[in-house]
This record gives C-alpha cells, sequence and structure tokens, in this order.
C-alpha cells in the first residue's frame, strides 16, 4: 500500500469518528465519549496531514524545521484555544462560539489563498509536468477555480459576520444599535452584485487580485448583513455562521482534494442548518425575515386594552402560601434569568421546595437565551439535574396539572396570544402553555412588552399573580419566606 | 530553483494521482459532499435541544477540520506568501479546534455532575 493510500485511510477514519462523535451527542452521557472520538478524530487528521506528499517532501529537502514550525504555530493555536475555553463564562457561551467560527472560516479562506499563491508560483516558474499542471488548474472553469472562489467568500464572509455577532453579543457600545439605515439593503444589493461578478471571474481564471478584491468585497458584505440585525435574533445568526464555517473547510477541501476536509464540513454545514431551522420556526420568523427584515413588528394591540384594571399585582407572603401549597411547580426561565445570573438562585428556590416534597421542573423554550439550547448549559452549571430540565412538547401537556408555574424573565414565550390571536405578529409561534396551569406567578419588573413589542394577555389572565420585582431579589425573598414557615 | 521533488508533489496536488479529470474530481468530491451531508442530517436531528449548545461547540470544533489543509500548504513551503497564510490557518484552525472541544466537555461535564 502506498503512503498516500495510508493517508486516505487515516482521514478515512477520522471521517467515521466525527460521525459517531455526532451520534453519540443523542445523550449527556454519551456525548462525553462523544466528544473525545471527535478529538481522537481531529488528532489522527493532523497527524496524517503531517505525512502528506508536499510536507514530506519539503521535510525531506529543508529537514526537521518545516514541522517544527508547523508545530509551533499549532501549540500556539492551541493553547490560545484551550485557555479561552477554559476561563469562558457559560453566559457568554454564544460570543465564544461566534468568535472559533469566525477563526475557522478566516483559516479556510487562508488555506485557498495559500493553495492560490503556491500553483501560481509553480505556473509561472516551473518547470514540465508541474507547470502544466498548474496551469491546467488556473484555466477556465475548472473546479479548482469554483472551489478557491467559494472557500474564498464563505470564508470570508464567516469571518466578519462572526466578528460583528461577537461584537454585538459582548454589547461592545458601537455595536448596540442594529444599523438601521433605510438605504442598507440597496447597498447590500450593491454588495451582493459585486461578489456574484467577482465569484464569476474567479471561476473562470482565478488570479490572486481577484482573490484579494473578494476577501474585501465579501469581508464588508457579511459585516453589513450583521449589523442590522438585533439582539433578539442572534441565535438564528450564530447557527447560520456555524454552518457557514463548516461549508467553507467544506469549499477548502474542494481546493486542495481532500476528503475529510468535505466530509467534516458538511456535517457542521448539515448541523448549523437544521439548528438554523429550528431556531426561526421557535421564533415564528423565517430566515428572509432574520437576514433582511430588519427589526420585528409594532404593536397592533393596545396594551392599556388588555391590561386595564385586570392586573393583580402580589406580595411575597402570599406568593409563598402559594407556592407552599403546591405538589408540582414548573419554572419557566428566559434569558431576562441569565442576564439577572439569578441561575443559582432559582436552584435554591427550588431546593426548599423540594424539601418540602414539592416536585419542581423547568420548562425550556428552544428560544431561551442568545444561542439554541443555551439556557439548559446556564441551569446545569448551577448542578440542576438534566432529567429536571424538559424540552416544549414533552412539558406542555402537563400544564393542566401543575399548580404554580413560575414565569421568570420569559415574556413572548408564554404569550397565549400566539394560540389564540390569528391577527398578533407572534401568532403561530409555538409558545409554553404556561396559561393552563392552576396558578401563575409572573415575575417581572414592570408591565414592560418583550422582544416583539406585544402586549401578554397572560398578565391580566385570572390565574394570573404578578411579582414586580428584580428576578434575583424576588428568588432570594421567595425562598428565605419558604424557608422561614 | 524549486526542488524537483517537491514539483512532483504539487503535480499530486493539483491534479489527482490517478490522472482524473477536474470535472471528474470535483463530481468525486460533490458525491462525498451530497452524503455527508445527507449523513448529516440524519443523525443530527436526533440529537435533543438540551443538548444543542454543546452540539453547537463540538461541530464547530469539527469545522476546524481545516487544520488539516493548512498543515498541508504550508507544510510544502513553495512560496513566500504562501506559506505565511498557510501558517496562519493553521494557527487559526488550532484555536478553533481546541477552543471548541475543550468548552464542549467543560458543559457536558455539567450535565453529568456525579463525574465532578
Amino acid at each position: 500500500m502506498s503512503s498516500q493510500a495510508w493517508i486516505n485511510l487515516a482521514y478515512l477514519t477520522a471521517s467515521m469518528l466525527f460521525i459517531v462523535a455526532f451520534k453519540l451527542m443523542s445523550g449527556p452521557r454519551t456525548a462525553v465519549r462523544g466528544n473525545y472520538l471527535g478529538a481522537a478524530g481531529m488528532a489522527i487528521a493532523i497527524l496524517a496531514a503531517c505525512f502528506e506528499q508536499p510536507v514530506a517532501a519539503s521535510v525531506a529537502k529543508n529537514g526537521i524545521w518545516p514541522l517544527a514550525l508547523l508545530a509551533a504555530f499549532a501549540a500556539a493555536g492551541g493553547g490560545i484555544g484551550a485557555t479561552m475555553a477554559r476561563r469562558w463564562p457559560m453566559t457568554g457561551m454564544p460570543q465564544m462560539v461566534a468568535l472559533l467560527n469566525g477563526f475557522g472560516g478566516a483559516a479556510s479562506m487562508l488555506v485557498a489563498a495559500a493553495e492560490l499563491t503556491s500553483t501560481h508560483t509553480i505556473a509561472r516558474f516551473g518547470e514540465g509536468t508541474a507547470q502544466t499542471a498548474a496551469q491546467t488548474s488556473l484555466g477556465s472553469w475548472t473546479q479548482f477555480g469554483i472551489a478557491i472562489g467559494l472557500a474564498c467568500l464563505i470564508g470570508s464572509v464567516t469571518l466578519t459576520g462572526s466578528l460583528v455577532a461577537f461584537a454585538k453579543l459582548q454589547e461592545l457600545p458601537r455595536f448596540k444599535k442594529p444599523w438601521d439605515d433605510p438605504n442598507r439593503q440597496w447597498f447590500n444589493l450593491g454588495l451582493g452584485i459585486v461578489v456574484v461578478l467577482l465569484l464569476w471571474a474567479m471561476f473562470s481564471n482565478p488570479q490572486p487580485l481577484l482573490f484579494l478584491l473578494l476577501v474585501l468585497v465579501a469581508a464588508a458584505l457579511g459585516a453589513t448583513l450583521t449589523l442590522p440585525i438585533g439582539g433578539a435574533d442572534m441565535p438564528v445568526v450564530i447557527c447560520l455562521l456555524n454552518s457557514y464555517s463548516g461549508l467553507a473547510a467544506a469549499a477548502a477541501g474542494f481546493v486542495i482534494d481532500n476528503s475529510v476536509l468535505v466530509i467534516a464540513g458538511s456535517l457542521v454545514g448539515a448541523s448549523g442548518l437544521i439548528l438554523t431551522a429550528i431556531m426561526c420556526k421557535a421564533m415564528n420568523r423565517s430566515l428572509v425575515g432574520v437576514l433582511f427584515g430588519g427589526l420585528g413588528t409594532t404593536a397592533t394591540v393596545d396594551a392599556d386594552e388588555v391590561y386595564a384594571g385586570k392586573i393583580k399585582a402580589a406580595e411575597t407572603e402570599e406568593l409563598a402560601m402559594v407556592l407552599e401549597q403546591a405538589d408540582r411547580v414548573v419554572i419557566v426561565p428566559g434569558y431576562g434569568l441569565a442576564v439577572a445570573q439569578a441561575q443559582h438562585a432559582v436552584r435554591e428556590l427550588a431546593d426548599v421546595l423540594e424539601a418540602r416534597g414539592t416536585t419542581v421542573e423547568y420548562a425550556i423554550h428552544p428560544v431561551a437565551g442568545r444561542m439554541p439550547g443555551h439556557m439548559n448549559v446556564l441551569l446545569a452549571e448551577a448542578d440542576i439535574e438534566y432529567e429536571k430540565l424538559r424540552e416544549m412538547d414533552d412539558i406542555n401537556p402537563t400544564f393542566p396539572e401543575t399548580d404554580v408555574a413560575i414565569v421568570i424573565g420569559a415574556n413572548d414565550v408564554v404569550n397565549p396570544a400566539a394560540r389564540t390571536d390569528p391577527n398578533s405578529p407572534i401568532a403561530g409561534m409555538p409558545i409554553l402553555d404556561v396559561d393552563k396551569a392552576q396558578t401563575v406567578i409572573v415575575v417581572k419588573r414592570s408591565l414592560s412588552p418583550g422582544f416583539a413589542g406585544i402586549p401578554n394577555p397572560l398578565f391580566a389572565a385570572d390565574n394570573t399573580l404578578m411579582y414586580f420585582a428584580d428576578g434575583k431579589k424576588a428568588l432570594i425573598d421567595l425562598t428565605a419566606a419558604i424557608a422561614r414557615d | 530553483m524549486p526542488n524537483p521533488l517537491l514539483l512532483d508533489s504539487i503535480t499530486l496536488l493539483a491534479t489527482t494521482p490517478s490522472g482524473e479529470d477536474p470535472a471528474s474530481t470535483f463530481i468525486r468530491l460533490l458525491t462525498v459532499f451530497l452524503l455527508a451531508m445527507w449523513v448529516g442530517f440524519e443523525v443530527i436531528t436526533k440529537v435533543p435541544q438540551r443538548l444543542h449548545t454543546p452540539l453547537t461547540s463540538g461541530s464547530n470544533a469539527i469545522s476546524g477540520v481545516t487544520v488539516v489543509g493548512a498543515l498541508v500548504v504550508a507544510g510544502s513551503l513553495t512560496s513566500g506568501f504562501g506559506s505565511l497564510f498557510g501558517l496562519l490557518a493553521v494557527f487559526l484552525a488550532m484555536i478553533n479546534v481546541a477552543g471548541g472541544f475543550v468548552v464542549t466537555h467543560r458543559m457536558l461535564e455539567m450535565f453529568n455532575p456525579k463525574k465532578k
């Protein structure tokens, strides 16, 4: 067997390990093993790459130092990545994923750039067969041109799109307000047309200058597409960028004719697309609406009409008594809970209730948090058991048997108007049916509307008690009141 | 003058060993791409929503596989610029790989408190 065959076998093994890694993600215990297998697959692929002909040839010519140089850059990157991963706070997970997506996209774009530069050098100064081969691949409409163009486009868009998403999620002052210039769509359309033209030119004749232009225009487009997107839509953007980083890797795989890049890249691309679809469905928005639709809708229902005279506010002692009599309590956390850093306070409340024999569970809406599944991670960090974190479809049928539902920092995802009012902007959006519980406690600072900007009839419902307070303080007070009795 | 051995290796990279024409290479890779996409859809729809954040960060780490391509292009060291791009790509992709796997592990540990 030739050495290239062994290398390909190693790539095949790595690809299979990646698939198994995704497969094992179906449960929390097996997922740990899956993650190890994924890392093992990566190690095998990296090792195999060091035996590839170009590297081996370079080592044969220059001695060990090319490998040492590669190892140094890899170790530096790996060290930075691992340190970042160990220290990054869980609330900031979306930012970190955004940043890593950006680096991955940039790396894929650079692989294409490096390959183009070296092929050009050969085509100009090379001799014999090598030169012919290089000139062929720079000829009209080869897979080389198409792949390089796409790797460059997707990689650059991923890089700047991710950096802008990072800045927005990190709430850097300059990025707090979405870019809402009314002419932005025309600007984006103009950039888009330029990108298509450059891409067309790249397909038929990949040149370094064209590549550079495409990098610049695609980078600008990545930024201007992400800048107008509001904070609430960020989960969709994160998923989409995740998908792009995979597709960029796959495109780089087409450039250098490498199957493990294509396989791993398309797996990640598929994963990102699925999550994007789930997020859009959970937020009742179309992908086009998120990307080009601006900042959502304005209120069509008058808040005073919904709330007038129907709001019942309750004090700590009264709520403590309601909770003490409950057999089953469901807590509905929203992103407001994470902002208030109240995950541990929630667990303490659950602890005193459970000590009294009450069943406590958590109902998690798919868009609770700033990325898919984010709220689950935040609650798990507060040592809440995995089994108590229930998904929407799973817990919705149990609300009629629930004595008390506590809503903290969530609004639109518990708005019954989504079910009842066909004219509501959120009509048809899947929601948690908390209004079907015996009693609903809503912890909220004021009656301000949620992201959708619409009033919530739940607050005015007969079985709802409003608890006007800061989320964390409210939980601590309630816990203390129950513990006293 | 570049080394002949080195040039041969570039030939291998630019065409395919068996003398496959570029269109066939493209179709072969497209086949792999579409089949892997399909496998991805089948496997990932079975991941519960509770684990979607570790899924995202884990798939993020795997998208760092582009480090393989980076190593190959940087290792050949054919031109100053080319290898510089390659080395930078190795560096960035490794941040992605290490960061992704480590943070995924950290999250999964939190979902399995008994192991703490």
